[in-house]
């Protein structure tokens, strides 16, 4: 198949190269719709989601965050946060990334089946871990594991061959260091 | 000061309060408290269209043409859908409409029921904003709110969507003149510290262009005449885009025509050749720059728009001031003043002298023809016996609208009505509708051409109840003329399905709907027969028959830069100056 966008002399090869990844931190109005207008704008104009989550942050000003892990040259990620900008019950667009160091935490439940060494093996990894036995049967754990996205990544790869059954993560939350509101 | 009335009161209520003396619309099951609310007032006038994409371009051609926000009202479901095509339009070029929609009642949405469809998820993608009102006490606030968001900022089209029994409630009215949004506040002043850096930019710049467009336009006019007014100041070129035509005057000095695909010789070399771009309300938009990589090569840019997206999207500048552009220009000449600039006069002559060798070329010229009515001879014929009238004109898609952009002159703004952005075949009849509406008095002009007429020739209808004289000037070359053009020059001549086969008798057509028909072949008698034209007191659809396979040059191929465009009597191949890349272009 053709890659029309790369025959297309309008796009300069300089916006597809250096893709960096980027926390963006939006804080909206918690009206309805306002999700399917950020997320509609990433599908629209063509923009990556890696991971957003989304929840109430503020119930009695009807404040929600929403934050998306996206990858892209600068170019492209500053005009995802102007484009973010424009949607109207949005009160403002953080990039983390840009902003210094910040806190990112995702969280999984992970499903684990196996019986013998490997139920054992299972268990002294998440010891390691940190991770919380959520749910068990004699032959399954529910681990539960919050940390940083790598960290969980490193965790279901052990797990994996021991009897990984399945996994839910939600998506990354996050928030700048330091005593001030990002 | 609360007053109780209907949601459907509510709606016409606040149109007036609005100030609102015109709605173009179609009525239909789901918006029918509102017609009624409408039966029994006189303050707020409606013009039932004969389709909505009808009502959405007709109240962009009464904003365009005013300023002021357009507002259309349709039923739910195949009414809004209809409506998709204007809104988008709309958004495209940054037209202020407040779309009012009927949607089914509360209890019933999600439904599928009968004239249902989801139109603020339809709308979300072509809407500056859009609002469905689930209870009659945020119907005030949101009615407000949308005038306040369609016309501020960066204007934009915003749907309300009202179920009828929100329409059928009571509740409390209220109009809250100024209202602040909060989360929605557009900056209006630019950062005074980047325009007085634009400023020593300005000062120090040798080959100097302003490259200018529709914002300046949907500032207001007093943008318009501080850029006359900046422009006097530097001796600056001037070009503009499509969209920002009679910002500044066509008989201006330093005017040098529209820039891009099919712009002049001189103002595209003039942006090749510059070292300062001033960019004021435009929005480097692929139809300007041509090959990316090849724009402008050598050239500082400042970039001045309202909307922050718009700086560094498609187009690196070296400073980007967000405000809205009558402020900042209005900065910039106070600053110009109080610091004493002076451009460069000796860098400056130069430069213009540069220019005036571009000019020489010529690059509108074409041959005439004693035979045939010449499309660009019919244009400029029109233009020399309109221009000292108070005139607004329109357009349709294709051919005949950059002939109209490149022949007819434009010296104020607010008197140019084109579908930019999006290219909406159909826009010119009905936006001439809307038009007249607001300037009964004034001569109203659609430059059409034969197949663009007929996607709203229904609006012929309008035109004729509201006893509209709105002149259609159709430059027929019995082809999609501009698709055939890209035939020629890129598949090989191969003219598939771009000729306009079947064409209705327009001369008949004019006559059926109540209007006059003129026709016309003759170089010879074309000026008496646009003089009959302009005397008729009524509608007239004009049947200007024109030479068929004129080419619109100049134009910059696809995927080629401002210095390589083609001009009218260059004698090769062009078909061979596209290479693939460019083919893949639209
Ligand atoms: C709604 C819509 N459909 C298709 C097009 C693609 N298109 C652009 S110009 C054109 C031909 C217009 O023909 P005509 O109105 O006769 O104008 P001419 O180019 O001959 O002056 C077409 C089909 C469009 N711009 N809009
Ligand atoms: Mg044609």
């Amino acid at each position: 198949m053709t890659d029309i966008a790369s025959l297309s002399p309008y796009s300069s090869a300089t916006v597809r190269s250096n893709a960096e990844r980027h926390t963006l931190s939006v804080l909206v109005d918690n009206e309805p719709g306002v999700l399917a207008r950020v997320v509609g704008l990433f599908s629209g104009r063509g923009y990556n989601i890696e991971s957003l989550t989304v929840a109430e942050v503020a119930h009695a000003e009807h404040w929600s965050r929403i934050t998306i892990v996206t990858t892209g040259s600068p170019e492209a990620i500053e005009q995802i946060s102007h484009q973010l900008e424009r949607i109207v019950p949005i009160h403002k667009v953080t990039d983390l990334t840009l902003h210094g160091r910040s806190i990112e935490r995702d969280l999984a439940l992970i499903k684990v089946a196996g019986k013998g060494e490997n139920r054992i093996e299972a268990q002294r990894l998440a010891q390691a871990f940190n991770a919380k036995i959520v749910d068990t049967t004699l032959e399954s754990f529910i681990f539960e594991l919050s940390g940083k996205p790598e960290k969980i990544d490193d965790f279901v790869e052990l797990v994996r061959p021991l009897g990984l059954v399945e996994l839910a993560r939600t998506g990354i939350a996050a928030l700048s260091r330091g005593p001030v509101a990002s | 000061m609360a007053k109780q009335m209907t949601g459907a009161e509510m709606v016409v209520q606040a149109l007036a309060d609005q100030g609102v003396d015109t709605v173009f619309g179609y009525p239909g099951g789901a918006v029918l408290p509102i017609y009624d609310a409408i039966f029994h007032q006189n303050y707020v006038k409606h013009v039932l269209v004969r389709h909505e994409q009808g009502a959405g371009h007709a109240a962009e051609g009464y904003a365009r043409s005013t300023g002021k926000v357009g507002v259309l009202l349709v039923t739910s479901g195949p009414g809004a859908t209809n409506a998709v095509t204007a809104l988008t339009d709309a958004l495209m070029d940054s037209i202020p409409l407040v779309c009012l929609t009927g949607q089914v009642p509360t209890h019933l949405i999600g439904s599928d029921a009968f004239q249902e469809c989801d139109t603020v998820g339809i709308t979300r993608h072509c809407t500056k904003h859009n609002y469905l009102v689930r209870s009659i006490e945020d119907l005030p606030r949101i009615l407000h709110e949308a005038f306040h968001v369609a016309r501020s900022g960066r204007p934009g089209p915003v749907v309300v969507d009202l179920p009828k029994d929100v329409q059928f409630a009571t509740g409390d009215y209220n109009f809250v003149k100024n209202i602040t949004h909060k989360t929605y506040q557009p900056k209006m002043k630019g950062d005074l510290d980047k325009i007085k850096q634009a400023v020593e930019m300005m000062a120090q710049a040798k080959r100097p262009v302003f490259y200018t467009g529709g914002g300046v336009i949907n500032s207001g006019k007093p943008a318009s005449d501080t850029l006359r007014e900046l422009a006097g100041l530097t001796g600056f070129p001037v070009t503009s885009t499509l969209m920002g035509l009679g910002a500044y005057p066509a008989n201006g000095k330093q005017w040098l025509g529209m820039l891009g695909m099919h712009g002049t010789y001189e103002a595209n070399l003039t942006m090749h050749g510059s070292d300062l771009i001033i960019c004021v309300g435009a929005r480097f938009d692929d139809r300007i720059t041509g090959r990316l990589d090849a724009f402008a090569p050598d050239a500082k840019k400042i970039h001045i728009d309202i909307d922050p997206s718009s700086i560094n999207k498609n187009v690196k500048v070296d400073l980007g001031i967000i405000g809205d552009c009558g402020h900042v220009l209005e900065d910039m000449v106070r600053l110009w003043r109080s610091e004493a600039r002076k451009s460069d006069a000796a860098a400056l002559s130069e430069w213009w002298k540069q220019i005036d060798i571009w000019r020489k070329r010529n690059s509108l010229a074409f041959r005439n023809s004693k035979n045939v009515i010449k499309p660009q001879h019919a244009v400029q014929r029109l233009y020399e016996l309109t221009k000292d009238r108070d005139t607004y004109i329109t357009t349709e898609v294709g051919q005949h609208q950059m002939w109209a952009a490149q022949h007819y002159h434009f010296n104020e703004p607010n008197r140019w009505m084109t579908s930019g952005g999006l290219g909406t075949m159909g826009y010119g009849l009905p936006a001439a509708i809307g038009t007249q509406m607001a300037h009964p008095q004034s001569l109203v002009i659609d430059i059409a051409g034969e197949a663009s007429i007929l996607m709203n020739i229904q609006e012929m209808s309008t035109a004729h109840q509201y006893r509209l004289p709105v002149k259609i000037f159709i430059l027929n070359n019995e082809y999609m003329g501009m698709v055939r053009q890209w035939q020629e020059l890129l598949h090989g001549g191969r003219y598939s399905e771009s000729y306009s086969a079947s064409l209705p008798d327009f001369v008949k057509l004019a006559d059926a709907y109540g209007a006059k028909g003129i026709r016309c072949d003759d170089p010879a008698k074309l000026d008496d027969a646009i003089m009959e034209m302009i005397n008729h007191p009524g509608a007239v659809i004009f049947d200007c028959l024109v030479d068929k396979e004129e080419n619109c040059f100049p134009m910059i191929p696809s995927g080629k830069a401002h210095n390589e465009m083609i001009l009218a009597d260059v004698d090769q191949d062009i078909g061979a100056v596209i290479d693939e890349k460019g083919k893949m272009l639209v």
